[in-house]
């Protein structure tokens, strides 16, 4: 069954929201990874939206579907979703990378309400979310593991022993999303380390495979709806997306990796990620 | 010195964690396709719903029982103790340690004790590696009871913990009555002349090295220092204040075990001459057991000749 359609326009508000969130905070750091953050936006918002079961009054919840962000340093898209939830004042987002503060510069489990699991080297994610969905399913619960999974971190051996391993398990409980947005730290995937095809490499670890435009709110639900519903192996949605996504001088541009805007570009960046609705206006 | 029994102290923990199965529901079980070595296989037919067999792929190993922690699991997860430290140090450091995580990481094959396969699969810098990371507890058991306890107080501890076991049989120096606290070393024997602080397989050459200083008129206190972080401080001072003279002995590199623990408590507390039994920055070769101490310099009798040096200080 297909959600309506203002229940999608809902989520494209939200992500925009989330979006001049991300902006704000790494601005105010003066630290932070905006490229990443901006392009698992959409899926981010869709999670923790639309289809997970959590509790902010109670992030501990044993029964709570979880959220692995093995993509750490895209953590501002995490923090953004997380406060826009309510598991810690919006307020609080501007202390990102400072000391003292309880947002790290990657994920940690033991400081943020509502991080699952800590992160931020790459290529262990999926293996953490293994894992959580063996615990998950010997204690009968029927939630779910949600591993947000970047392009570049698949050059890691681990991913794929983890891979052999959730297949090998029958984690249909497990629904994995590769943020393709083609760019990593030193350059564009297929020249650092080619990982096409792709699809074919998950197909071959005996996973459900669906491919999708990682911007579009309506396949991004329609698809996450249709892996919940994949029995007997793990699913992987390989979701196409542009780095910076939102902000027209931050797309496709891997010089925005990982670092911040300085006044003037962060005000073009909010000028340009105004349509956000208006209850943005006051705090940020 | 002859001992009466020597049983690999892997055996122990095999056994043991069938023991603790039936009492823990939570206990759970990560194996790396060398079960009949590290004796998980025993828990694999007890409890094959809560045994998971990872395969050859340590990394990962390390990273899912850290995310069955998360759902409130025991994990032990099982492997060689050069794999389990160094080919997944990154997991054990940033997600098992750094998180508090609730995993056991339970290595068999410690030091020289794999004798004959060689270096690729003697652990000689583990115990370095696992004492350097924070909020890590590492335990060397030196006999088969010493393993049975310990493993037990691990399993009922919270928080991460390296547990290292022996390959080859190593004497049993314990009764089963024998008991263990995390944290307290145990004093074996007592003398005024010289310490001999030793941990793990190591226990067994101090026993015998203090018999043959004892034919010579020579009183050695031993010490069992079965856990080596957090480290019996006090333990370490009283005997090297008593006695001023201290041998430490591990089946690992002189850089960073318990030679390093040891004298870091003794530099900052009281400041005493030492000699470090180990493997003196080098790699040992495949072998039989015995005979790599005896040529490492490792045996009863070259620690007696290192007492010996350090008695005329």
């Amino acid at each position: 069954m297909s959600v309506s359609q203002e229940t999608i326009e809902h989520l494209e508000r939200q992500a925009r929201v989330i979006r001049r969130r991300i902006i704000h905070m790494i601005y105010a750091a003066q630290s932070g990874h905006p490229g990443g953050s901006l392009s698992a936006t959409d899926i981010v918002t869709a999670l923790y939206f639309h289809f997970m079961r959590v509790d902010p009054g109670n992030p501990q919840w044993p029964q709570r579907d979880r959220f692995i962000l093995s993509k750490g340093h895209a953590c501002p898209v995490w923090y953004a979703a997380l406060a826009e939830r309510g598991f810690f004042p919006i307020e609080e987002l501007v202390t990102l990378r400072q000391i003292n503060g309880r947002l790290q510069g990657h994920p940690d489990m033991e400081k943020t309400p509502g991080v699952d699991i800590s992160t931020g080297s790459l290529g262990h994610g999926l293996s953490a979310g293994v894992g959580m969905a063996l615990g998950l399913k010997m204690d009968g619960y029927d939630a779910r593991v949600y591993v947000v999974l970047g392009d570049g971190e698949l050059n890691e051996g681990e991913i794929w022993e983890a891979a052999m391993a959730a297949a090998k398990f029958q984690l249909d409980n497990l629904i994995a999303f590769v943020d393709y947005n083609n760019l990593q730290l030193d350059g564009w995937c297929s020249d650092v380390m080619p990982i096409e095809p792709l699809r074919d490499k998950w197909r071959a670890f005996n996973w459900e495979t669906f491919e999708i435009d990682g911007h579009s709110m309506r396949q991004i639900v329609d698809t996450i709806e249709a892996a919940q519903h994949v029995r007997g192996r793990p699913s992987v949605i390989i979701a196409h997306t542009i780095k910076g996504k939102g902000v027209s001088f931050m797309e496709n541009q891997c010089d925005w990796h990982g670092r911040a805007p300085n006044r003037e570009e962060y005000e073009q960046a909010m000028a340009e990620l105004k349509d956000a609705p208006a209850i943005l206006g006051q705090s940020i | 010195m002859e001992w009466k029994e020597a049983i690999p102290t892997r055996y122990a923990y095999g056994e043991e964690l069938v023991v603790l199965g039936h009492e823990l529901p939570n206990l759970v079980v990560l194996e790396a396709d060398i079960s009949k070595s590290t004796q998980t296989y025993r828990f694999a037919k007890a409890f094959p719903e809560r045994f998971f067999q990872m395969g050859v792929a340590e990394s990962n190993m390390m990273m899912v029982a850290a995310g069955l922690a998360t759902t409130g699991k025991i994990p032990f997860a099982s492997t060689y103790a050069v794999f389990g430290t160094m080919r997944a140090c990154e997991q054990v450091r940033t997600f098992i340690a750094h998180t508090h995580l609730n995993v056991k990481i339970a290595c068999s094959h410690g030091g020289v004790t794999p004798g004959n396969d060689g270096v690729t699969h003697q652990a000689t810098e583990d115990l370095g590696i696992m004492r350097t990371i924070p909020r890590m507890t590492v335990i060397v058991p030196a006999d088969y009871y010493a393993t049975r306890k310990l493993v037990r107080a691990a399993a009922y501890y919270v928080g991460p913990v390296y547990l290292r076991f022996t390959r080859d049989p190593v004497p049993v120096i314990y009764s089963s009555e024998e008991e263990f606290v995390i944290g307290k070393g145990k004093l074996l024997r007592s003398g005024n002349d010289v310490s001999l602080i030793a941990i793990g397989d190591m226990v067994a050459i101090a026993l015998e090295t203090h018999e043959l200083l004892a034919q010579q008129g020579i009183h050695a206190e031993v010490i069992d220092i079965h856990t080596l972080k957090p480290i019996d401080r006090d333990l370490i001072v009283q005997t090297a204040r008593k006695t001023r003279r201290v041998v430490t002995l591990e089946d690992h590199q002189i850089h960073g075990g318990l030679g390093s623990a040891v004298a870091e408590v003794l530099g900052e507390e009281c400041p005493t001459p030492m000699r470090r039994i180990g493997l003196r920055d080098t790699f040992a070769e495949s072998g039989e057991y015995r005979l790599l101490l005896r040529k490492y310099g490792m045996d009863a009798t070259a620690v007696v000749t290192a007492v010996m040096k350090l008695m005329e200080c």
